[in-house]
This record gives structure tokens, C-alpha cells and sequence, in this order.
């Protein structure tokens, strides 16, 4: 077997490539509902309730989906590039420890500034936090070839090892009762919310905005220009006179400051103080889904609103109908692996023999 | 006539739309030297492909030494007795020859290697040949000419009865391929079959027994090479009747636009050592050598992405910037060697490629936003001006073919957006040009428009840097031709003052002969 290049990719590829990656994930998925031994349909039609099926559900979905569509479109800057930003856990939580320690109330900066100011110096705290966390790997890729994979992925245990510190230490919230918390964000500091007596906040807004403004930059911008060459033809983007070291920093600084932003959006949206199990892993996810949106910025929106779907929906489906929650992390993965083998195979026609 | 060793027959393969090799039946004889020439693309290396099982033919069949060949499998083909010596040889430079002869040949469940037994092969196959190299040496260390040696030693080694190599001189002085001939005819000598693919006319003649010509997947004509011509040849792989390439020289000389003196790069795999040269506008200075011997660095120096560590450069009498987009600027057009890798970015599209060496000039930018639609507008002019077929500015610049990529690139170095305004303004043409092997791998139609672009912008006034591999290609179109070796470039002499035979020499680094007047 051998996969051939294809000369052109035909229309009907491009429509038939989606479907069949659809149809697989529902195929795999399918078989396990049936080993734990529930009725496929009605585990399908509680899990699609569970996520999108009322307000609250649309809710909690979308609420979950805000930290996602932030590092999704950390992961999509950086890989754009070939700057492959494993780090973007530990960068949403460098980020959430700068939100606090700004805008925290005890042991906060307690500076006396307006709130309006605070907020936007906690935002600009958390992006400076997690752009600098991987501006260092970026440089040592651009100058010396160490291979970021490595150093992004590693410093995520470093940084969780000095937040617990921190938690145990400066940070700690001395009204916890011993609970490894920070302190508190001020009240007026926390994102309002978007629907009354749910979860949903403004993080939302933003966080929409910030992949159209990504989106427009990459498409519309020189820089974007700069960073779509690089990561395209390294050499070539050289050639043509694109400054190499510095659009590497200026993806580390966006793909580091949007992660950094999304522990901060989290912190006042959603927690108001940072924990040790603040993120299920959103800086991971956020790379599934920088691939689910073939590194679309506008698509991460709407791939992450699929995966925190996935993910909120197996919760209730798994009380209702006992199918482990693990579900949902099977239909993402599957659903990972047959996007980008459609993908593959409407550049590409395998031959047998 | 005796049986043949190989016989291919009506092998057919295609690739989408595009038909590689149309019902080819080809016979090689037992001791003779079959020349395959064609242009790039005429389907000469999908035949060997599929003759060495890399490829399967969609149709046809092929007999060795009587038994047919199993298709699509390399193993087979080397056990019927198949060689082949790739242009882009395959030896690991870390290892000595002699392991790497040994590489592959050796099964992997025996506990010892056989290096003594094979060491005595090894040296028996090469005297039998006249093909000594020391079995201990690093591949590494080896000179180009050395390390093709070693490949046809592999192919020997490992019993090779028909020989295929792959654009063998490409890399090799003229004496060198003179060594290789002689090689090549004690091989023949001794009852091998050898097949010869080339695309360069003379050599084939030199060479070969019998020549076949392959055209567009067909094969066209097959003749004695006895009985044919460069002329006859020529015209069987292009298709019409074509005139040879004719001196053109300068016809003012203008004033020195670049001078480079003693220019040195830091150690690399290729370097500048002290070299100097003088650029006049109106005047194509062609730089002939042996690949590897530092022509990259020059053209990476004067492209704005390579840095020079000892020495001087001056363009227009003031210090040459070391940033390509500056160079871009003031006016020096750059074709690199490489138009896949550095020339342009595949994945994006045509328009974007054809303003990315221009997008810091302020042309095409207004602050941080690209002007999409004046980028467009140069594009498909450039298109339109030279003619690039095989898609419009939306296109992705891979789709295009070698020739159409080269045109693209040729374009936009040489196409100054403000001539789209003031298309007679002198202000407009491009100071410098540096073309680093410009036509290798093209047509010969797209070889003669891109001699025609550069000589009409020679006429213009620009000072033209030619570095090139093709010795025909630098004696003909140089004004001044100088020889780069071992980082260093001779006294740039008159292309009329250079023979074959002295330039051959000084491509192989002999002393004097590149110093003397």
C-alpha cells in the first residue's frame, strides 16, 4: 500500500471527506455503547440534550467551551508557524496565577486603582504571564534548535509545581480553611454573566472576538503573512525577506498571551480564585482542537463548542443511561483521527499493491 | 542480433491526467551502452523507476536476462541483476565505504559482519573496473566524483550486470566525466549493459552506443548514435526543429555595480574564502564550478541570507546591506537555485508569492495591512508579462510546473511593481540580477526564455551574476566567466579566453591555471 499524491482534490472529496469522518466517529463510538450494553439511540439522543438540548445545557456547553476556544486558538497561532506549542496548560495557569495576583483581594497588588483599569491590567498580566512563559522556548528554537515539543511540554510540570507552591505559600487564601486556593479576585474584577441564574459569562464575547481578530490577522495582516510563511517554508520565507527570529517571538507572544488569557478568563468568569484542578487539561484539548479546525481560527469556535459539547453531554447521558463519561473523550479523539485522515485522503489516493 | 538483457514492453504509467510513460517497449544488449534522452518530465526517470520496482507500471511487462520481472519490487530487481547509481546519491556519510558497500547486502540474522571476505570483493570488483577507492575512507570525506565511484561499486558489489545511472555528470568536472566514461567502457568491455540517462546532447553522443528518445511519455526515435547528430537529437526531444543558443555579447559596459572584495562566510558545508569579482551594469558575469564548491554562499551572500565574516561588499558604491529585503529594495533581482525549497512557499497562492519579497518595501503594505488588491494586480501582471500558465494569482504556486514556478520567480525579481505605472522608466530595472542556476531542470523552451529575460535585462543595464553548473550555459551566455573552487573565485577572463580543457582544470582547483592571464 502507498499513498499517491493527488494532482487536484475534486469537489466531491471535499463534501464526502466530513461525512466519512462523521460516520466513522458515530461507527466507533456506536460499538462501545453497545459493549457497556445501553440502546444506542436513546444514549446518542441524551448525550445531544445533555449538550445542546436546553439553556442550561447550551449553557454549561458554551461555558465550557470559552477556556477551549482560547487555547484552540493558542495551539492555531503557534502551529501555523510549525511552532509547536505543547505548553499552553502551563500557560493558562501562569496566566490565572498573574490574574490573581493582581486583581487578588488580601495578598493581591491591593493597589487602589479603578476598576476598569484593574481589569484590563489583570488581562494584560495574564497575556504578558503566558507570553513570556513561551517566549524562552521559542527563542531557543529559533536560535539554538532545541526542540520546543520538549521544552513547551516539560515547563507544564514546572509551572504546576510552583503553582502548588504558591498555593501553599504566598497565594493561599488564609479563609479556606486549608484548602489549596488562592485568594479571591476582587468582586468587581469577576465577568458579569450573559444569561441570569447560569454560568455563561462575557468571557464568551471575548473570547469570539478574539478569533475573528486572529482570524483577520492571519489573513489580512503582513504578519500574518510572515508567520503562514514560516510555518509553510521555512527557507523560502527567509528568502523572501521575512524576519525569521522576530515572527517567532510574535507567535510565541500571541499563541503564550491568548493560553495566558484563557486562565484569566477562567479565574473571573467562572472560578474567581485559582486552584490546582482549575483546568481538566483545556491546554491539551486546546490542540485537538486547533487540528479538529485544521487551524482555522473562525472553525476552533465552533470545534470547541463541539468538544466541551461532547464533553458536558456525556456527563448527564452517563447518569441517565450508565455509559462511562470516557465516551466523550472517545468521540473527540475519533473524531480527531478521522478529520485528519479525510483530510489526508482528499490530498492523497492510496494505492494497493 | 543476440537475445536482449532487458526488454520492456508497452510499459504504460500515468499519474492523474498526466500520461508518464505511453506503451514504451525498449531492448538493451548485452554489452552496450543505451544513452535514454529527454528533457525533465519527458518520463525518463518514471521508466527507470519502474524498471527498479519503485513505481508499478500500469500496463506492460518486463523480461531480464529471459525471466520476467516482478513489478513494484526493488529486491527482485537487484537480484535479476539490476543496478542503479541515482543522481542524488544514497550513502551514509558517517560510515566508510566499505560499510556502506556492505550496507543492505548483509542479512540482518547473522551475529558477524564478513568484513574480510568482503573487503576482498570489494577490491577485486574495483580493479576488474579500473574503479579504486580506499575501502576505509569516510564517504563523507570523499569528493563528489569519489562518492559516484562508490555507488557504482555498490551496484558491482552486489552483482549488477545492467547498470542504470541517473544524470551521472551532473556533479562531475568534464575530466572527471571523462574518467567516468572510461569507467563506463572497461564495463561494457567486460559484457555489462549499461543505460545512460542524460539530457544533455553532446555527452550522449560521446558515450553511448545507441540513443533513445523519449518524449512527452513516448518514446520518439532510437537511433545509432553513429548515425545521428546534436541537431537530429535536439530535434527528436522537443519536437521541432531548434537553433542552437548563439553568443550574444554585452554591448556597453556599464559602471561597477557590486564589487566584492576578499569576501569570506563563516565554515559551513560551503564557503566563501577571499573572493573577489567586480559587477558592471550591462555585463553577465558567469560563475562556472564544480556544485559545492562555495557557488551557494556566494549566492546566498548576495541574496541577503547568508553574512559574510571577513571582507567587503559594495553595491552602488555603498556597503551592501545583509538583509534581503533591503537588497529587494535597492534593487538586486534574485533567482535562487532552488525554486521549490527557497523560491517559493508551495502552499500559498501565486499572488502571494509573487509580493513576498516585496511586502516590506511599502509597495503592497499600508502599516499592518497586506493591500490585497494592488497585490493581486502586480500579480496577474506579472503573469500576463511572463507568461505563467497553470493557473491565475489564486492558484497554490505548487500546482505549477518547473517551468511556470521559474518564470513566476524570474517575474517578480525582475518586474518592479512601479513599472506597472511607468512601464518605460528606467528607475524600474533591476540593478543586479542574480540568477543561481536559473534553467536547471527546465525545457529548452523554458531554458531559451529564461537566457532571453536575463540578456534583455543585461541590455537594460543591469549587472548580471549567472552562477551555473552547465558549462554550455556559462560559455555561452558569460561576458566574463571566473570559476569558483574550494570557496574561492578565479580572475573573471573573457568567455572567449576560457577553453574546456583550462577551465576543466580550474574547476578542479589546479594551481596557476585559474591566477594566470
Amino acid at each position: 500500500m502507498r499513498l499517491e499524491k493527488r494532482q487536484h482534490s475534486s469537489a466531491l472529496a471535499m463534501v464526502l471527506a466530513p461525512i466519512g469522518a462523521v460516520a466513522f466517529t458515530l461507527l466507533v463510538s456506536t460499538l462501545l455503547v453497545l459493549w457497556a450494553g445501553a440502546p444506542v439511540g436513546q444514549t446518542y439522543a441524551l448525550l445531544a440534550q445533555g449538550a445542546y438540548g436546553s439553556v442550561f445545557a447550551l449553557s454549561e456547553t458554551l461555558t465550557r467551551a470559552i477556556p477551549l476556544m482560547l487555547t484552540g486558538l493558542a495551539a492555531t497561532v503557534a502551529f501555523k508557524a510549525k511552532l509547536f506549542n505543547i505548553g499552553a496548560e502551563g500557560q493558562l495557569y501562569v496566566g490565572a496565577m498573574a490574574a490573581v495576583a493582581v486583581g487578588g483581594m488580601h495578598g493581591g497588588a491591593g493597589w487602589d486603582l479603578p476598576p476598569a483599569l484593574s481589569f484590563v491590567l489583570m488581562l494584560l498580566a495574564a497575556a504578558l504571564a503566558g507570553a513570556l512563559l513561551l517566549l524562552g522556548p521559542a527563542l531557543m528554537k529559533a536560535r539554538l534548535g532545541v526542540d520546543e515539543v520538549v521544552t513547551t511540554l516539560l515547563l507544564n510540570f514546572i509551572v504546576l509545581l510552583l503553582v502548588s507552591l504558591m498555593l501553599d505559600g504566598p497565594m493561599k487564601d488564609p479563609t479556606a480553611m486549608g484548602w489549596p486556593q488562592s485568594v479571591a479576585l476582587r468582586g468587581e474584577l469577576e465577568l458579569s454573566k450573559l444569561i441570569p441564574q447560569t454560568r455563561l459569562h462575557t468571557g464568551l464575547l471575548g473570547a469570539v472576538a478574539l478569533a475573528v481578530a486572529l482570524w483577520a490577522l492571519m489573513k489580512y495582516t503582513v504578519l500574518g503573512f510572515d508567520i503562514r510563511a514560516l510555518g509553510a517554508n521555512p527557507r523560502a520565507a527567509a528568502f523572501a525577506g521575512v524576519p525569521v527570529t522576530r515572527t517567532v517571538v510574535m507567535v510565541a507572544l500571541l499563541s503564550g498571551g491568548l493560553a495566558g488569557l484563557a486562565g484569566a478568563i477562567e479565574v473571573a468568569g467562572r472560578t474567581s480564585y485559582l486552584t490546582l484542578d482549575m483546568s481538566p487539561g483545556y491546554g491539551y484539548s486546546g490542540i485537538v482542537i486547533a487540528m479538529l479546525a485544521a487551524l482555522h481560527p473562525l472553525a476552533v469556535v465552533v470545534a470547541s463548542v463541539f468538544v466541551a459539547g461532547m464533553l458536558v453531554g456525556a456527563d448527564s447521558m452517563s447518569r441517565a443511561v450508565g455509559v462511562p463519561t470516557f465516551i466523550a473523550d472517545v468521540i473527540v479523539a475519533a473524531s480527531l483521527i478521522s478529520v485528519l485522515v479525510a483530510t489526508l485522503l482528499t490530498q492523497y489516493r492510496v494505492r494497493w499493491r | 542480433m543476440t537475445d536482449p538483457v532487458l526488454s520492456l514492453s508497452n510499459i504504460s504509467k500515468r499519474f492523474g491526467n498526466v500520461v508518464a510513460n505511453d506503451a514504451i517497449s525498449l531492448d538493451l544488449q548485452a554489452g552496450e551502452i543505451l544513452a535514454l534522452l529527454g528533457e525533465n518530465g519527458a518520463g525518463k526517470s518514471t521508466l527507470v523507476s519502474i524498471l527498479f520496482g519503485h513505481y508499478t507500471a500500469d500496463a506492460g511487462s518486463i523480461t531480464v536476462f529471459g525471466q520476467p520481472l516482478p513489478a513494484g519490487d526493488p529486491k527482485a530487481a537487484l537480484a535479476a541483476g539490476i543496478g542503479m547509481v541515482h543522481q542524488h546519491f544514497t550513502l551514509a556519510d558517517n560510515l566508510s565505504v566499505l560499510d556502506n558497500v556492505m550496507l543492505g547486502s548483509e542479512s540482518l540474522w547473522q551475529a558477524l559482519t564478513r568484513k574480510a571476505a568482503a573487503r576482498a570483493k570489494l577490491v577485486q570488483v574495483g580493479q576488474r573496473f579500473g574503479l579504486g577507492v580506499d575501502a576505509d575512507a569516510l564517504v563523507g570525506k570523499l569528493s563528489v566524483g569519489e562518492r559516484q565511484r562508490v555507488e557504482i561499486l555498490k551496484a558491482l558489489y552486489r552483482g549488477a550486470r545492467i547498470l542504470i545511472l541517473d544524470e551521472p555528470t551532473a556533479v562531475l568536472t568534464p575530466q572527471e566525466s571523462e574518467a567516468l566514461f572510461d569507467v563506463l567502457a572497461q564495463m561494457v568491455a567486460q559484457g555489462l549493459s549499461i543505460i545512460f540517462i542524460s539530457h544533455k546532447l553532446a555527452e550522449v553522443l560521446r558515450v553511448s552506443n545507441r540513443v533513445a528518445v523519449l518524449r512527452a511519455g513516448k518514446l520518439v526515435a532510437q537511433a545509432d548514435a553513429r548515425d545521428t547528430t546534436q541537431a537530429q537529437l535536439a530535434q527528436w526531444m522537443v519536437g521541432r526543429a531548434i537553433s542552437p543558443p548563439q553568443r550574444r555579447p554585452s554591448k556597453h559596459l556599464g559602471r561597477a555595480v557590486c564589487v566584492l572584495e576578499e569576501v569570506s562566510t563563516a565554515h559551513a558545508r560551503e564557503r566563501l574564502n577571499r573572493a573577489s569579482l567586480t559587477l558592471h551594469g550591462g555585463e553577465m558575469v558567469a560563475i562556472a564550478g564544480v556544485s559545492g564548491n562555495g557557488q551557494v554562499a556566494l549566492a546566498e551572500v548576495l541574496s541577503g541570507t547568508r553574512r559574510i565574516t571577513g571582507g567587503r561588499i559594495t553595491l552602488m558604491g555603498q556597503a551592501m546591506p545583509q538583509v534581503a529585503s533591503e537588497l529587494v529594495a535597492l534593487g538586486v533581482a534574485r533567482v535562487p537555485e532552488d525554486r521549490h525549497g527557497v523560491g517559493l512557499i508551495g502552499d500559498l497562492p501565486v499572488w502571494e508569492n509573487a509580493i513576498s519579497e516585496r511586502l516590506r518595501s511599502g509597495a503592497f503594505s499600508r502599516g499592518p495591512w497586506v493591500k490585497r488588491r494592488a497585490a493581486q494586480a502586480y500579480a496577474k501582471a506579472v503573469i500576463t508579462r511572463f507568461d505563467v500558465r497553470g493557473g491565475g494569482p489564486t492558484t497554490a504556486a505548487r500546482s505549477l510546473s518547473g517551468g511556470n514556478m521559474q518564470k513566476l520567480v524570474l517575474g517578480r525579481a525582475l518586474m518592479h511593481p512601479g513599472s506597472l505605472a511607468e512601464p518605460d522608466s528606467a528607475a524600474f530595472t533591476p540593478k543586479l540580477i542574480v540568477a543561481h542556476q536559473p534553467t536547471w531542470g527546465l525545457d529548452i523552451g523554458a531554458v531559451a526564455y529564461v537566457h532571453e529575460q536575463l540578456i534583455a535585462a543585461r541590455d537594460a543595464g543591469a549587472a548580471v551574476l549567472l552562477i551555473s553548473d552547465d558549462l554550455d550555459e556559462v560559455l555561452t551566455l558569460g561576458d566574463r566567466v571566473a570559476v569558483m573552487h574550494g570557496g574561492q573565485l578565479s580572475q573573471a577572463r573573457a568567455a572567449l579566453d576560457w577553453s574546456r580543457e583550462s577551465i576543466g582544470l580550474a574547476m578542479a582547483g589546479a594551481e596557476g591555471v585559474a591566477h594566470a592571464a
